[in-house]
């Protein structure tokens, strides 16, 4: 059979992959899928009452009893649905109304160069400086006091860790609209925005309503993924929880992470049946979310038909400028919080009513000392690892893509989102159960490990559309010149994709940096890093030191950022032809 | 180093070559390309013209089936990886790496065992940028040249390479006319001179006819 030995041969001559990368895929997609269930395994059946080791052989529905006796744990799952589905709402709103008035206008580039920097900076940093903005002792009343408020002394208003969590909201508001905002200005011009705009228009579509007329909806459809998992995120999170959540009682997560590190290991049975009651929880929250598009699908329908054009005339441009402007806030609040970390990192003497501080000291960080560098280093060592072999694993992924022509379709994208769709809290409690048990916790190689199942998505979504989109004939030139496998990557590829590369270096070290919860409980606590340490320092009354542990937080994803930006230009300054972020 | 044995002046056999996509025939073909000679592949936009240079570089698509043989001399082309067929591509665009200074472009192009030493790779890539009016272009960034250079410097870049034979994918359909001419001697004068078989895919009635040889219809 010539004919056949000649097809396989024509096509391994094509392929001509090493033979370790093809087992790469494979290997990604067991780090992504493998630890997800295992943990959540571990974290289920000792909910159930199944764990020999604290004695628990049968499976019992005792735990689960004891959680719903537990005092206030309906407000606690309250608290989690209310602040997720609050929040996520918001924040898809605001992101919607923002690319409403802004798209195909210029204020929409700026919004993109926004995007990033926001993006990086870690959650606990954005809700510490959320705090620091709004709390009663907080700038916002500082610059109102006295004139304005009358206030000599801080008010007695709870208005951070407030029984509703409106606090929190506003915190992960701040910070998930970022991430929409990403993904849908990614998915943007997919749809032809501009053309559909011009058609629009000419049947006499305003900006705004031609948007939520025919841009929303398959706009909305292609973030969908990241809308889960900003609602599971939002309805599980622990670190936001913790600096501007109320407290008692605390969101459910908070309440598992409180008995997961109870000293009496029966909590940890407590802590089982929580991350149950979490997983329950996160499940309907999505199942209401689903349900909540269907009605807003019918909704839209009934005034799109009709067809409704909006406001016309000059009061659309104020509806406009208004809209755009409340869109903002978010963002103008956490750029306002990340110089108020900065501010009393250095601050001196700093009484109430005064703005600004009346001096300014070094004495907050000198007080660091020899431990901020011990902070930063394992900090950095635990960001760079991982993103690294994520690096590795995700280029072998694509060139086994590019090379079999075979992408993973949307099965591969569910895999992808996996970690992001199980809230962390519990199948992290499980995987630490397991490292308990394996005595693998506390080490700085397990949390490593974890960061790199969070690391891993985030990374391949923002490197895979650059590497599809490369020229192929670039490298079907360099194979014809003799150039093989390795050299086509690294001589060719690798250098004409710095930008995109750094780019996702840049996000996987700016995730790592921002995990709060992985670290804390695959590391047992016993491997402190920056995010852990501003978490701490949130629960007690040193503004300074928790400035500078903040700030620290926010400034390292902050400069990968910039060095993802600056190294390319640098390299590109005598390359008009290279890409440039 | 068996790769170095000498098969430039042997002719390009392509003995019952078959591309399918499915149970669709894309591309049936049997001709032998002398050395120096253009074989032209015409036929509309869709026809498996690129395909067929994709089989022969082995740049084809695995949803491709192939079947039939491309020899050249006692090389059976299609057993070897695209990077030891030593197929020179030019596209209708340069394709210069961006990253690379034009001499970088040529530098890269050049075989190991050409040339010992980045000086005499060196010298070797400037003499070719001479050759082609481009004295002290070297350092240039190739996003700086114009269209008419930069289809220079990728042919250049493609000889330096030393292919078994040329493969050219609509290469002159974006340059101007007057610049188009010049291009097509400049490509096929250095086939003859190197004695390297030509596979020109291309929808310009001017470029079969400038080519000379025989004509490959597709439907």
């Amino acid at each position: 059979m010539p004919a056949r030995s000649l097809t396989q041969a024509g096509a391994r001559g094509r392929a001509a992959l090493p033979a370790g990368l093809r087992f790469v895929p494979a290997l990604t997609v067991g780090l992504l899928v493998v630890p997800v269930f295992v943990g959540l395994l571990s974290a289920v059946l000792p909910g159930l009452g199944y764990f020999p080791l604290l004695g628990g052989t049968s499976l019992s529905l005792e735990p689960l009893r004891a959680i719903f006796a537990a005092p206030g744990i309906e407000r606690s799952i309250f608290l989690a649905a209310f602040t997720g589905l609050a929040s996520t709402s918001i924040a898809l709103l605001l992101t919607f109304v923002l690319l409403a008035c802004a798209w195909n206008t210029p204020v929409l580039g700026f919004a993109r160069r926004l995007v990033a920097p926001l993006l990086s900076v870690p959650h606990a940093a954005a809700a510490v400086g959320l705090a620091f903005l709004i709390a009663p002792s907080g700038f916002l009343f500082r610059l109102l006091s006295p004139e304005l408020t009358g206030f000599s002394r801080p008010p007695d208003l709870l208005i951070i860790q407030d029984p509703l969590g409106l606090a929190m909201i506003a915190g992960l508001v701040a910070k998930e609209m970022p991430f929409l905002m990403l993904m849908a200005l990614a998915a943007l011009p997919g749809l032809h925005g501009q053309r559909r705009q011009m058609v629009l228009s000419s049947m006499g579509y305003g900006r705004a309503t031609g948007f939520f007329v025919a841009i929303a909806p398959p706009l909305y459809r292609l973030i969908r993924l990241p809308v889960f998992a900003v609602l599971v995120y939002a309805s599980s999170v622990a670190d936001v929880a913790l600096i501007l959540g109320p407290t008692t009682p605390a969101p459910l997560a908070v309440r598992i992470l409180e008995w997961a590190s109870d000293p009496d290991l029966s909590g940890r049975f407590q802590a089982a049946a929580g991350a149950l009651v979490q997983i329950a929880l996160t499940l309907s929250l999505l199942a209401l979310w689903i349900a909540g598009e269907r009605a807003l699908g019918w909704l839209w329908r009934a005034i799109v038909l009709s067809g409704w054009r909006g406001t016309a005339g000059s009061g659309g441009s104020a509806v406009r400028a208004a809209a755009l402007t409340v869109s903002l806030v978010p963002v103008v609040a956490v750029a306002i919080g990340l110089t108020l970390l900065v501010l009393w990192s250095f601050a001196g003497p700093w009484r109430f009513p005064d703005a600004l501080p009346a001096s300014f000291t070094l004495r907050s960080w000198m007080q660091l000392g020899s431990g901020a560098w011990e902070l930063i280093g394992t900090t950095l060592w635990v960001a760079i690892v991982p993103t690294l072999i994520a690096a590795v694993l995700i280029i072998g992924c694509l060139e086994v893509e590019h090379a079999t022509g075979r992408t993973g379709g949307s099965r591969a994208l569910l895999v992808l989102y996996l970690p992001l769709l199980i809230p962390q809290v519990t199948f992290l409690f499980g995987l630490q159960f397991l490292a308990i048990v394996l005595r693998a916790d506390g080490m700085i190689v397990s949390v490593m490990a974890v960061h790199l199942v969070f690391v891993l998505p985030y990374m391949y979504l923002s490197l895979a559309d650059p590497y599809r989109r490369f020229d192929p004939r670039i490298l079907q030139v360099a194979a014809g010149m003799g150039m093989g496998f390795w050299r086509r990557l690294f001589q060719v590829r690798m250098p004409m994709m710095l930008a995109p590369l750094l780019t996702a270096l840049a996000i996987g070290i700016a995730v790592s940096i921002g995990q709060y919860l992985p670290t804390l409980l695959i590391g047992s606590g016993r491997v402190p890093t920056l995010t852990t340490e501003a978490v701490a320092l949130s629960a007690g009354g040193n503004r300074r030191a928790l400035g500078v542990a903040a700030t620290l937080q926010a400034f390292l994803p902050f400069v990968a950022f910039w060095l993802a930006l600056a190294v390319p230009a640098f390299v590109a300054r005598n390359r008009r032809g290279l890409q440039v972020a | 180093m068996k790769q170095m044995v000498d098969t430039s002046n042997a002719p390009l056999c392509l003995d019952g070559l078959e591309i399918r996509l499915g149970d669709r025939t894309l591309v049936s073909v049997t001709a032998d390309v002398a050395p120096g000679g253009v074989l032209t592949v015409m036929g509309p936009s869709g026809s498996g013209k690129s395909t067929l240079l994709h089989a022969l570089s082995g740049s084809l698509a695995p949803v491709f089936t192939l079947s039939g043989r491309a020899k050249m001399g006692s090389v059976d082309l299609l057993a070897l990886p695209p990077e030891t067929r030593r197929m020179g591509l030019l596209f209708q665009d340069a394709l210069l790496f961006p990253h690379l200074s034009v001499c970088g472009n040529l530098m890269l192009a050049i075989p190991r065992g050409a040339a010992k030493g980045r000086a005499a790779r060196q010298a070797l890539a400037e003499e070719a940028l001479a050759a082609i009016g481009l004295e002290g272009f070297g350092a240039r960034d190739p996003a700086t040249l114009s269209g008419g250079q930069a289809a220079r410097v990728a042919l250049q870049r493609t000889l330096l390479s030393q292919p078994r034979a040329l493969l050219l994918d609509e290469p002159f359909s974006k340059l101007d006319a007057a610049l188009r001419a010049d291009m097509r001697a400049l490509v096929f004068d250095h086939a003859r001179a190197r004695q390297l078989p030509v596979v020109m895919v291309t929808h310009d009635p001017d470029d079969a006819a400038a080519a000379g040889g025989p004509v490959f219809e597709l439907e």
